[in-house]
């Protein structure tokens, strides 16, 4: 008896055992075995542990930058950058309204693509990370110290800002350049009239080495084709940057079919370094321009928005030896370099191969001035002089490649919806996992640079489906965590990102994580309308206009009641934080607020602008909850007649008497 | 039957005596006006003196001078003004306590601690805690002085009479 017992245990164990491993694979893709069983294990942070890495995945159609953890997939911030966000008041205070203007006047939103992070001697080093905007043409820089949006300049004569923002090795360079070809300068003429009219604008945006500020230094005007993605040379090809182009058959309309005509597009090389030279000593031109440049300073904790007139721009014929077009099949989208910058992948997105081009190669055939021909005076290097090598058949529809620094590649491919895994040199592929579902970027932390730190790689998806529990029509992205570390590449964990994540820049946390700010000094406030201590309070009327200076302290605000302002004005609530300890913030929100709310960080000011519409005593309290006495944080301002006679008082503590 | 019984007049004082417990609690609350706690015979810990409390923080020993370094209470004055008087006046309780002589109830050690340590005083070190019932739970602000700020707090503290 007990050993019929002890047997149908052991066969219902075994039983059990089986089913859940058919679940699992059912699951989590084909990924099942004795090694997935501790999976779990290797992306979970114990409570109150830190992730390893921070991964920004850029936010795509919400503007903004999103930040998580890995291994763990969790997100701890996102940092609005082209979109307003009413969580902080970014965009409709009057601090930040500055960096959302544009030579189009104020655009609240944006459609942010590719993130990177700076660097010095090919390493990535944690200072800023660059972001693009691809409908207004702009590019952003976000101060890894305080994760906050510092500067961001307008990019003009581009139009679709897609092949952007990736830097060169010491960050010399953020480079943006153009999807549309669009005419140069704008005007007004017929669209039929595109083919040799319209140009395509690649921009060199200088970066200051210690403060960061963006110039634009040049633009190369490029014949009229798409140029769709970018990438530095680093090492041996350092100085020169990779684009890869789409419709160089110049169509105008129905793209899908007119710009999938001809059987190879290009990889345009340009060598900036050259083209630099050349500006230096007086090349190219002033042309007019508007843009406009933006820039946070974070001791007066302000922005401001400087409209530029001209920018300079350089004819790449004018320039011998500084542009060379590498032929590549078929309508390649990624242009990628990998850490040794001999080789320029072109991810031929409607072609089943990859095509690896050989800087070497490259630099042979030009010496040996062997080309194809020429578009519009621009020198086509022959396919076969410049090709590396080709990854035959790896799947279907080749989006992006990334490396790991142990001579391997990982292409993405959307439409066969896979990473393959493939060697460098040889070209076999070694490995492929399939995503969840159609897969478009993928990021490797220090993937853009001379060093990759390996270890993970997640991709990204452009379709969810089933991944999460439903919540209904619209779904947030699905990305996938896979472990590089072995041969083959197992899937860890999938989590969800915001917005559309185009791309991503992931580093290990070390070098941010120490520098990380906590506060801002209130010492080193140095805004227009700060009270930097009780005294410094006060209320001033300049005709309708009311600036309130306001301080917050837990719990209270000072000052909490206020009288004499009158329909008609226009009041200024200039709030500053006195709070010294990390992670202290107050908000702040007053009745019929028609902006958004404030979220103060200790040591900064920030100002809402409130114009009420109606007599009454209003209230207007903290946001925060900051402290247990939180719902005390509150006050009452008095709105009288525009012809009343009452006078500007204020107070905290006592009546208003 | 009678274990039934039994239970059941357990569960039933048990229901009472909470009920009475959070009946009382709510009393003292809504009316605001705290009933003098019978127990406790303390006074306020505001108005307690202990000159032996260092409190709890990296301050083990404060030498005051004879007399009152001037200068230095001068700077303490200014950081005072600046980082302390949202919540503190110096003649009169505030949100928090007054500094007004307070190196009559207070160990200087404890005051620097108070200054530069509240989250870690607020929790452990018995005075404070009281404080911070006393003062409505209101929190003592870490303001992030430096030691030497938080000195100079101290020695203007001394002016203070």
């Amino acid at each position: 008896m007990k050993k019929i017992l002890t047997s149908t245990i052991a066969l219902v164990t075994v039983l059990t055992a089986f089913t859940s491993c058919n679940n699992n694979s059912g699951n989590s893709g084909g990924n099942s075995g004795a090694l997935s069983s501790n999976v779990a294990e290797k992306v979970y942070v114990a409570p109150g542990e830190h992730d390893s890495h921070y991964a920004f995945i850029s936010g795509g159609y919400s503007g903004n930058l999103t930040v998580y953890g890995l291994p763990s997939g969790r997100m701890f911030k996102e940092i609005p950058v082209f979109s307003q966000f009413p969580t902080s008041g970014y965009g409709y205070s009057e601090e930040t309204k500055p960096m959302l203007n544009t030579s189009h006047g104020f655009i609240p939103w944006g459609d942010s693509h590719h993130p990177d992070i700076s660097q010095t001697k090919g390493e990535i080093d944690g200072r800023f990370i660059f972001i693009n905007e691809n409908n207004t043409p702009r590019i952003a820089k976000i101060d890894l110290k305080t994760f906050e949006t510092t500067e961001i300049i307008e990019v003009p004569n581009s139009a679709g800002n897609h092949s952007s923002s990736f830097v060169t090795e010491n960050t010399e360079y953020v480079v943006a350049g153009t999807r549309f070809s669009v005419p140069i300068p704008q005007r007004d003429m017929p669209i039929k009239d595109y083919k040799g009219n319209f140009q395509g604008a690649l921009s060199f945006i200088s970066v200051a080495p210690e403060t960061g500020n963006m110039d634009i230094k040049f633009q190369v005007l490029m014949p009229g084709f798409n140029y769709d993605l970018a990438h530095p040379g680093r090492g041996a090809s350092h100085g020169w940057f990779f684009f890869s182009t789409y419709n160089t058959e110049e169509a105008s309309t129905l793209l899908e079919v007119n710009a999938s005509q001809n059987d190879k597009d290009f990889i345009a090389a340009v060598n900036w370094k050259k083209i630099e030279e050349y500006v230096n000593n007086g090349g190219g031109k002033m042309i007019p321009a508007d843009y406009a440049h933006n820039v946070y300073d974070e001791h007066t904790h302000t922005a401001t928005s400087t409209m530029k007139k001209e920018v300079r721009v350089v004819n790449p014929t004018d320039v011998p030896g500084a542009v060379y077009l590498l032929p590549t099949p078929k309508s390649p989208h990624g242009c990628d370099v990998d850490p040794s910058g001999e080789y320029i992948v072109g991810n031929g997105k409607l072609s089943a191969n990859l095509t690896i081009h050989s800087f070497k190669k490259m630099l042979v055939a030009i010496e040996n001035n062997k080309f194809a021909g020429d578009a519009y005076g621009i020198p086509i290097l022959n396919f076969e002089d410049v090709l590396a090598g080709v990854v035959e058949q790896a799947g279907l529809g080749p989006l992006h490649t990334e490396f790991d620094g142990q001579g391997n590649g990982y292409t993405t491919f959307f439409i066969s919806s896979e990473v393959v895994k493939w060697k460098l040199g040889t070209w076999e592929v070694i490995d492929r996992q399939p995503t969840f579902y159609s897969v478009g970027h993928l990021t490797i932390p220090g993937g853009n640079s001379g060093k990759p730190q390996g270890k993970y790689m997640f991709a990204m998806n452009k379709i969810t489906k089933d991944r999460y529990l439903p919540t209904g029509p619209e779904l947030e992205h699905s990305a996938q965590l896979y472990d590089i570390s072995g041969e083959k590449m197992e899937l860890l964990l999938d989590f969800p990102t915001h917005g559309e994540p185009h791309y991503a820049a992931a580093m290990e946390a070390g070098l941010i994580k120490e520098r990380s700010q906590k506060i801002y000094d209130l010492e080193d406030n140095k805004h227009a309308y700060a009270a930097k201590s009780d005294a410094d309070t006060k209320i001033v009327r300049q005709g309708n206009e009311v600036h309130i200076y306001m301080t917050t302290i837990r719990s209270h605000f000072s000052p909490d009641n206020i009288e004499g302002i009158k329909l008609g004005d226009k009041v200024f609530f200039h709030i500053t934080n006195l709070e010294q300890d990390f992670d202290v913030p107050h908000g702040f929100a007053v009745l019929g607020q028609n902006t958004s709310e404030l979220l103060i960080m200790p040591g900064q000011t920030k100002t809402s602008i409130w114009e009420p519409s109606k007599v009454g005593v209003w209230p207007f309290y903290c946001t925060d909850f900051c402290s247990a006495l939180h719902q005390e944080m509150q006050g009452y301002i008095r709105v009288s007649p525009a012809n009343a006679s009452t006078p500007l008082k204020w107070s905290m503590g006592e009546d208003i008497e | 039957m009678r274990k039934a019984l039994k239970f059941t007049t357990v569960l039933f004082v048990t229901l009472l005596l909470s009920c009475g417990g959070s009946d009382k609690k709510e009393e003292s609350s809504s009316y605001g006006k705290k009933a003098p706690e019978k127990k406790e015979v303390k006074a306020p810990a505001s108005q307690r003196i202990d000159l032996s409390n260092k409190g709890i923080g990296s301050i083990t020993s404060v030498d005051l001078g004879l007399v009152v370094d001037q200068d230095m209470a001068a700077q303490g004055k200014e950081v005072f003004e600046k980082m302390c008087t949202a919540c503190h006046k110096a003649d009169k309780k505030f949100i928090g306590p007054s500094p007004k002589d307070i190196l009559k109830r207070r160990s200087p050690e404890w005051v620097m601690n108070m200054i530069l340590n509240p989250d870690e005083m607020v929790k452990r070190d018995p005075l404070a805690k009281d404080l911070l019932i006393e003062f409505n739970g209101s929190p003592m602000a870490n303001q992030n002085l430096t030691k030497e700020e938080a000195r100079a707090v101290l020695e203007y503290f001394r002016t203070l009479k």
